[in-house]
């Protein structure tokens, strides 16, 4: 309601003498649209005067910083028009207000509009590519920090091991017990229908035991950790770069790479394989559970199958694939939290991007490992 | 309620816990002045900036903004409120994705129908106003130094034009030039355009220079209040501990000698 009563107070009509303008009412920001608008209707049909313009300001109410952008823009305007525009009558605190706006708006306005299409895709390419530098660049320098301190074991810093151990390995026992549980129960139950088609019903712990030791449980105990902890990693450390705590670990001479990644990347190494074994176990026992209910394999029958079906070196190769898994989950997660540059959006961009490369990455090697085991025919 | 004062708080009691942070608080700040909350830290002066902000509930009392209660108050209730004021935090409390600029244009999309090119002039206007550099505005928070982050940080607060402004520590962990800049900018902005300001702070030469009226909080009560010259003259330990420490009493000599504070 104000703002009908403020614009209709707001008034701009020409004097008596061409070139005359008469200003009055309130001038402020709520009644800017509507006085903008005025202005806009009179510059239309103004007739220039023969001497410099004269705009009446005597009766302006209330001005306020938007209401003075505008007064000062109608000048600019009729100066634009030949002559030069004055302004008298304003009061004197509004025509302090009305100077300084004046002399801030001497300078040229700097736009707001975001960089173009082909701009955005070089910018695009370009992060891209530093990205992979990037993370190329880190993992030679964890190298180079593990190196210098397996050298000097007394560095190690074992109080931050240990409580990785806990967060990422003992913690995620539940989760990961019973995705494997569950993963275990829907192959068999795959299973079960087109084995008991052909007879084939004891054949169920080679496919349970196989599929989950070697491919299976590895593949999915790292991506569980990849969302789970990988993140946290992100998250922990690109916080802590917001909040210049990194930069104050460097200023107290401690390696933010002993301290923050060092300790990560130890203890997944550990707990990872160790998590592989449970998830095996837990896997192979939903498949158990299917097989005696679908199938009337009972456990002892399955468990003496399993011996003959899952060799020492399947059983090995899966576990083998694990500490890979944990170096790539867990320099991921601490490589982008160090990519955070400083704003709390970007803290969550680097911490998508470390879960969505970890599964990326993990995935891959494990095509890798397959195609490089196919080949020495393990 | 006075018309005149634009806030108003009467019987303000604040718990955290068992922690009694307010006990009986009665303030008010008049129309166009520039007020300043004092006290030493952890005594609840943000806290009741909050709580006049409707950031955070007292347990019992009354807070009134414009006129209008405020505890309690719906959020639709509150937002003509909102739109009248503007406060700059002491971090800054910029948004980290946004530049300088996009910070300011925010609040004028949100609550006004300005086309683009007005906006981009009064978002100019703005930054220019509060001192910073033209290319300042093309800067992400995190580029800025924390000067000028304060400066940014008015500068939004600043965006609608709003009749009051509250300040939370404008010039702590400045160095002394742009905290006389700062200074300066409040006592400029109070003139020019009649601004209401309340503002808590710690700096005594800003209390000098700037404040017309100060309120010591302390103990969990206002311990004193009046211009600066008045509060000089009391004899509540806290108040002189406060005052007449060796950094009070040179920010005093100053004052004093140069004559600048405006005993209301």
């Amino acid at each position: 309601m104000s703002t009908r009563l403020d614009a209709l107070a707001t008034e701009i009509r020409p004097g008596t003498a061409p070139g005359d303008l008469y200003c009055a009412g309130i001038w402020r920001l709520h009644a800017a649209t509507q006085i903008e608008a005025q202005i806009n209707a009179h510059l239309k049909n103004l007739v220039a005067p023969t001497g410099a313009w004269q705009i009446d300001a005597s009766a302006i109410s209330a001005l306020d910083t938007t209401g003075a952008c505008l007064l000062q823009g109608l000048r600019r305007a009729l100066s634009r028009k030949g002559h030069e525009a004055r302004i008298i009558g304003l009061q004197a605190p509004f025509a302090i207000l009305l100077d300084q706006v004046a002399a801030h708006l001497a300078h040229p306005i700097p736009s707001l509009r975001a960089p173009g299409l082909l701009a955005r895709l070089g910018q695009r390419t370009w992060t891209s590519g530093q990205g992979v530098l990037g993370l190329l660049a880190f993992v030679g320098e964890s190298a180079a920090a593990l190196l210098r301190t397996l050298r000097q074991p007394h560095r190690l810093r074992w109080r931050p091991i240990l409580y990785n151990l806990q967060t990422a390995g003992v913690a995620a026992l539940p989760i990961t017990g019973l995705l494997a549980f569950l993963l275990g129960i829907v192959i068999a139950y795959q299973g079960a229908e087109q084995l008991s088609r052909v007879g084939a019903n004891i054949y169920i712990a080679d496919l349970i035991g196989l599929s989950m030791v070697r491919e299976l449980a590895p593949m999915i105990t790292a991506i569980i950790i990849a969302g789970r902890s990988g993140s946290a990693y992100a998250a922990q450390i690109g916080t802590m770069k917001v909040t210049e705590e990194i930069d104050a670990l460097r200023t107290i001479g401690i390696d933010p790479f002993e301290l923050l990644v060092l300790p990560k990347l130890i203890a997944l190494m550990i707990a990872l394989p160790l998590l592989t074994v449970y998830t095996d176990i837990m896997g192979i026992f939903g498949g158990m559970v299917m097989a005696s209910s679908q199938l009337d394999v009972s456990f002892s029958t399955f468990i003496e199958r399993l011996d003959h079906a899952v060799s020492l070196t399947s059983f090995l190769i899966g576990i083998g694939k694990a500490p890979v898994f944990a170096a790539i989950i867990a320099l991921v997660g601490c490589y982008q939290g160090f990519q955070v540059n400083g704003s709390a959006e970007s803290v969550g961009r680097q911490t998508t991007a470390s879960v969505v490369q970890a599964i990326f990455l993990v995935i891959v090697t494990d095509a890798m490992f397959s195609v490089a085991f196919s080949w020495l025919k393990l | 309620m006075n018309p005149t004062h634009t806030i108003e708080v009467r019987a303000l009691n604040t718990c955290f816990g068992t922690t009694v942070v307010h006990r009986d608080v009665n303030l008010s700040v008049r129309q166009g002045e520039i007020f300043a909350l004092v006290g030493g830290s952890g005594c609840g002066k943000s806290t009741l900036l909050r709580e006049i902000l409707m950031l955070e509930r007292p347990l019992s009392g009354s807070i009134k903004v414009f006129g209008h209660e405020v505890i309690g108050l719906s959020d639709a209730a509150a937002l003509p409120l909102r739109r009248r004021w503007g406060m700059a935090f002491e971090r800054g409390a910029l948004f980290s994705a946004l530049t300088v600029a996009e910070n300011v244009a925010m609040v004028l999309k949100e609550h006004t129908h300005l086309r683009p090119r007005l906006i981009a002039e009064v978002v100019a206007l703005k930054i220019a106003l509060v001192g910073l550099p033209a290319d300042a505005g093309a800067k992400y928070p995190n580029a800025l130094s924390g000067g000028m982050r304060k400066r940014a940080a008015l500068a939004r607060a600043l965006a609608l034009d709003p009749e009051l402004v509250l300040l939370d520590e404008p010039t702590a962990g400045l160095d002394p030039l742009s905290a006389t800049g700062i200074d300066a900018l409040i006592r400029q902005l109070s003139d020019t355009l009649g601004i209401t300001i309340m503002m808590v702070t710690h700096d005594l030469d800003l209390l000098w220079h700037s404040a017309d009226r100060v309120a010591v909080l302390g103990d969990a009560h206002i311990l004193g209040i009046g211009t600066m010259t008045e509060l000089a003259d009391l004899t509540h330990p806290i108040i002189r501990d406060y005052f007449y420490g060796p950094r009070g009493r040179g920010a005093m000599a100053q004052g004093t000698q140069e004559g600048t504070w405006n005993p209301g």
